[in-house]
């Protein structure tokens, strides 16, 4: 699903709701370098909804949403900035 | 000597079924008040009423039971928190408003500086019968924008663009009115059911959307003995100069052409909803 990205690390905040969803896929990028990339996986609803604009306002950048059709989504998302 | 009431309760002074008892409502803007303003309506309920305020259905603050010999002193010790009476009667009233874009993450206009300018241009302002105007943010409607005689709600128009779209569809989960399908990662916007509402634009990711902020504004609106929701005639209006033009012609009208006790629904209807389409539509396209 994410073939054309170099994962380089994978959360699951589909056991936590809003504010942790955000606090989690922040702490995770806080963890990365510059340029790297983070998978998360995330619930539909309000996470969906919600996260990958705050992430975007955060400064980086989303590169893909993809639908599992479970009712969860795989948001891919490229560390810009230390 | 005969109390003037008509001119007691132009200034704000609302007759209580006590006798020559009065519940002062002060002057509010887009239901803000300073913690210093606040402090001396505390103050003032303390020394000259009953030691409580009451917030009205219009964001507006009484301070009850307030003695007719006491009205002077009240007056001035208000102005010195920054304080002024407010108004009742066949006039301007209180200009309403949500929090709006400065800060409620659904704002699409900043709605306290639009309520501060109407209040500026209109407050009080004498008319055949009472004239309210209600500003609310976003589509949420949380200020009720079509019970006002003229309501403003902030309004977002879109456009998609291409090359910064990722086709996640998250504009597509977000919109209410079915306007926008994904398909194959491309957008498909039928700006047709667009109600501005600016969800597209505020859950993308990528800026995807363009955004154009404005007014839809809605005339007639009544919530009393008779209640009837505001009519919009211009969709979207992009131009606040333009808006303030609109809300000219309105409230002009009403002055020219409203028998006195008739809210501006009934002079709409009376004089005729296509003879105050149009002159809102020349002023639009003016």
């Amino acid at each position: 699903m994410a073939e054309e990205f170099k994962i380089d690390d994978t959360i699951d905040i589909t056991d936590v709701v809003c504010p942790t969803t955000f606090v989690k896929a922040k702490v995770a990028l806080e963890e990365l370098e510059e340029g790297q990339i983070l998978s998360i996986r995330l619930n539909d609803g309000e996470p969906v909804q919600n996260v990958p604009r705050s992430i975007k306002e955060e400064g980086h950048e989303i590169l893909k949403l993809d639908d599992n059709q479970d009712g969860t989504f795989t948001l891919i998302v490229k560390k810009v900035g230390d | 000597m005969a109390t003037d009431y008509a001119t007691l309760k132009k200034g704000g002074w609302m007759r209580q079924k006590q006798k020559n008892n009065f519940s002062l409502r002060v002057r509010v803007v887009g239901g803000n008040l300073t913690a210093t303003q606040l402090a001396k309506i505390a103050e003032v309920a303390e020394k000259y009423g009953e030691g409580y305020a009451h917030l009205t259905s219009r964001q507006s603050v009484e301070i009850p039971f307030i003695k007719l010999e006491n009205v002077e002193d009240v007056k001035a010790a208000l102005a010195e928190g920054g304080v002024e009476p407010g108004v009742c009667g066949p006039r301007v009233r209180t200009i309403t408003a949500c929090q709006g874009e400065a800060v409620c993450p659904s704002g699409c206009i900043d709605t306290y500086a639009l309520a501060k300018e109407l209040d500026d241009r209109y407050f009080a302002r004498e008319l055949p019968h009472k004239f309210k105007f209600g500003v609310t943010g976003c589509q949420n409607n949380c200020l009720k924008a079509e019970e006002n005689d003229v309501g403003i709600k902030g309004a977002i128009k879109v456009k998609w663009l291409e090359d910064k779209c990722i086709g996640c569809g998250l504009c597509a989960k977000t919109c209410r009115k079915g306007a926008i399908k994904v398909e194959n990662k491309k957008v498909i916007f039928d700006e047709s059911q667009c109600n501005f509402c600016g969800r597209c634009y505020k859950s993308c990711p990528t800026d995807a959307w363009e955004d154009t902020h404005g007014y839809i504004v809605s005339f007639g609106g009544l919530f009393g003995n008779n209640i009837n929701k505001g009519e919009t005639i211009i969709p979207f209006i992009e131009d606040k100069q333009k808006l303030l033009d609109i809300c000219d012609a309105a409230i002009t009208f009403f002055a020219e052409n409203a028998k006195p006790g008739e809210r501006f629904k009934y002079t709409i209807d009376r004089i005729g909803r296509d003879v105050f389409a149009k002159k809102i539509t020349e002023v639009y396209n003016g």
